[in-house]
């Protein structure tokens, strides 16, 4: 029998462990699936949780609930990966052995990572990150009684898992404040490393129209330092400070410190592999799937989507000793929210920016790309029925796994 | 791909004046970069070159991220941005005739 270990039971372990398990035959593979608990939350529904637009218990569900019965589910932590015996060995002290091993163990945001960050008394009562569950439903409670002030928010660095998430927060944040009646109480001020709204020209013009639209000033280039709790102020290295009232902040998001323990990650502990196959650059027998690797794509639960369509028949080709010959395009799509009921669609890859068009479908949609749309907003809330329903449990989406360019407004030079 | 000369060395850069072929450069030329948007070059400022060009090459050609150079190279990134005012990474890049360090999605 041989042994196909999966660590990590979120986004992309749980649709990685399901289709393979109908593709692998049961007298040949085992599939199991390590991770520290039992709770899967759809991580996009965290950012509608400060607002009250989802309620904390409407984005966790059972691990355990979405993998398939045969495929055993190990509750433990994760000390390291031996990659040249081929184990994986536990806390609790189990070795586990493995013939091929899938790493999907996502990243994490680390507040502790900048000084002054995590500071108590300051962290949850002045300063919040919505990246966790903890840190979305702390917001809540603040934004109840909030009376106003200066709300910063920030991005420490990137990459981060859904880039966009910063900008629908803002987005969200301006129109959660306008419709209490108190916007002309609130100065919002986006604090970024990057040197506009966003990483790519067009989406970033479109991005950077909107910020001033809702009258919030942009902090480019922004890189911050530390975090003056006293003074309450952003400082960069460069030395410029952003005081604050109120402060959300994405912190630097790294992958597993079992990762770097296992001598297998780079500086943020994310796990170099090929960019069109996913295998690790050192070991044959390891994949990264997720947020977990290093490919120069967003870290997006739809790019977990696309690459396992490929990586399923990689797979399949690898370990009947073939040559792997699908070739991820590093294909995303992101929702952004936009606020009043409205959002946006970003879809492309490694190659392409986000340009504007019709999504999936030429010409008809029914979403529409780079433009705030109703449309776009339904399928943003819409999306989470198919995350549990039809994504998890590994059945096929009706929308390609590559970048389609068909449907799409390509600018004139 | 655009030609242009600096202190009579011809190079290839991309449309923001990076360099885009790795053995063009040498020394001098890296020193007219650094001349040319305004930066001293010290010892310490020259190991860091050294070692964007060095990793750049181990990394399967990627330009390392400010982070790398500091926890890789052994880099304060205080220093870093003492040595390269407002944008080091960018500037290191330009002046190790590098491509410029790719902002993520």
């Amino acid at each position: 029998m041989k042994h196909l270990l999966i660590l990590g039971g979120g986004t992309a372990g749980t649709i990685t462990a399901n289709k393979l398990r109908k593709k692998l035959p049961k007298a040949e593979w085992d599939i199991t699936v390590v991770d520290r608990d039992d709770k899967h939350d759809y991580q996009p529904g965290y950012l509608f949780i400060p607002f009250g637009i989802y309620q904390p218990d409407e984005v966790t569900k059972s691990r355990r609930k979405y993998l398939s019965d045969d495929i055993p589910l190990i509750y433990a932590e994760i000390d390291r990966v031996d990659a040249e015996a081929k184990t994986v060995s536990l806390v609790d002290g189990r070795v586990l052995p493995y013939d091929q091993l899938v790493i999907a163990s996502g990243v994490t945001p680390r507040p502790d990572q900048t000084p002054g960050m995590d500071d108590e008394g300051s962290w949850y009562d002045t300063v919040f990150d919505f990246y966790t569950h903890a840190g979305a439903i702390a917001l809540a409670e603040k934004l109840k009684t909030w009376e106003g002030g200066r709300l910063v928010v920030n991005i420490v660095e990137m990459p981060i898992k859904c880039p966009v998430a910063p900008l629908e927060f803002t987005f969200l944040a301006d129109s959660f404040f306008i419709e209490k009646g108190m916007r002309d109480k609130v100065e919002i001020v986006y604090v970024t490393p990057l040197d506009a709204a966003f990483t790519k020209p067009i989406a970033a013009k479109a991005f950077g129209t909107m910020l001033e639209d809702k009258g919030v000033r942009l902090e480019p280039e922004f890189m911050l330092e530390r975090v003056d709790t006293e003074t309450k102020a952003l400082v960069s290295y460069d030395e410029r400070e952003v005081p604050y009232d109120l402060l959300v902040t994405i912190p630097l998001n790294m992958g597993a410190d079992f990762v770097a323990r296992s001598g297998l990650g780079n500086e943020l502990n994310l796990v170099p592999v090929d960019k069109q196959t996913l295998q690790s650059r050192k070991f044959d027998s390891i994949f990264v799937l997720g947020d977990a690797n290093d490919i120069p794509a967003s870290k997006a639960g739809s790019v977990a989507h696309f690459e396992i369509e490929g990586f399923v028949e990689n797979f399949l080709e690898h370990i009947a000793g073939r040559d792997m010959t699908h070739k991820f395009d590093g294909h995303a799509n992101c929702f952004i929210e936009t606020g009043h009921g409205k959002a946006m669609l970003i879809d492309f890859n490694y190659d392409t920016e986000p340009m504007p068009g019709k999504y999936p479908v030429p010409g008809v949609g029914p979403m529409s790309l780079l433009k705030e749309t109703k449309a776009n907003h339904l399928g943003k809330l819409g999306f989470r029925w198919a995350y549990w329903n039809v994504l998890m449990p590994g059945r096929p989406m009706p929308i390609a796994a590559d970048l389609q360019m068909a449907g799409k407004k390509v600018p004139v030079a | 791909m655009p030609v242009t000369t600096i202190e009579g060395h011809e190079i290839h850069v991309d449309d923001e004046g990076f360099m885009t072929v790795y053995d063009e450069w040498d020394e001098t030329l890296g020193a007219a970069l650094a001349g040319a948007i305004g930066v001293e070059m010290s010892d310490d400022a020259w190991n860091a070159i050294r070692f964007m060009r060095k990793d750049f090459k181990e990394q399967d050609d990627v330009t390392p991220t400010l982070r790398r150079v500091s926890t890789a190279g052994g880099f304060e990134t205080k220093k870093l941005f003492e040595l390269f005012p407002k944008k080091p990474a960018k500037k290191m890049a330009y002046i190790a005739g590098l491509p410029k360090p790719k902002g993520c999605v």
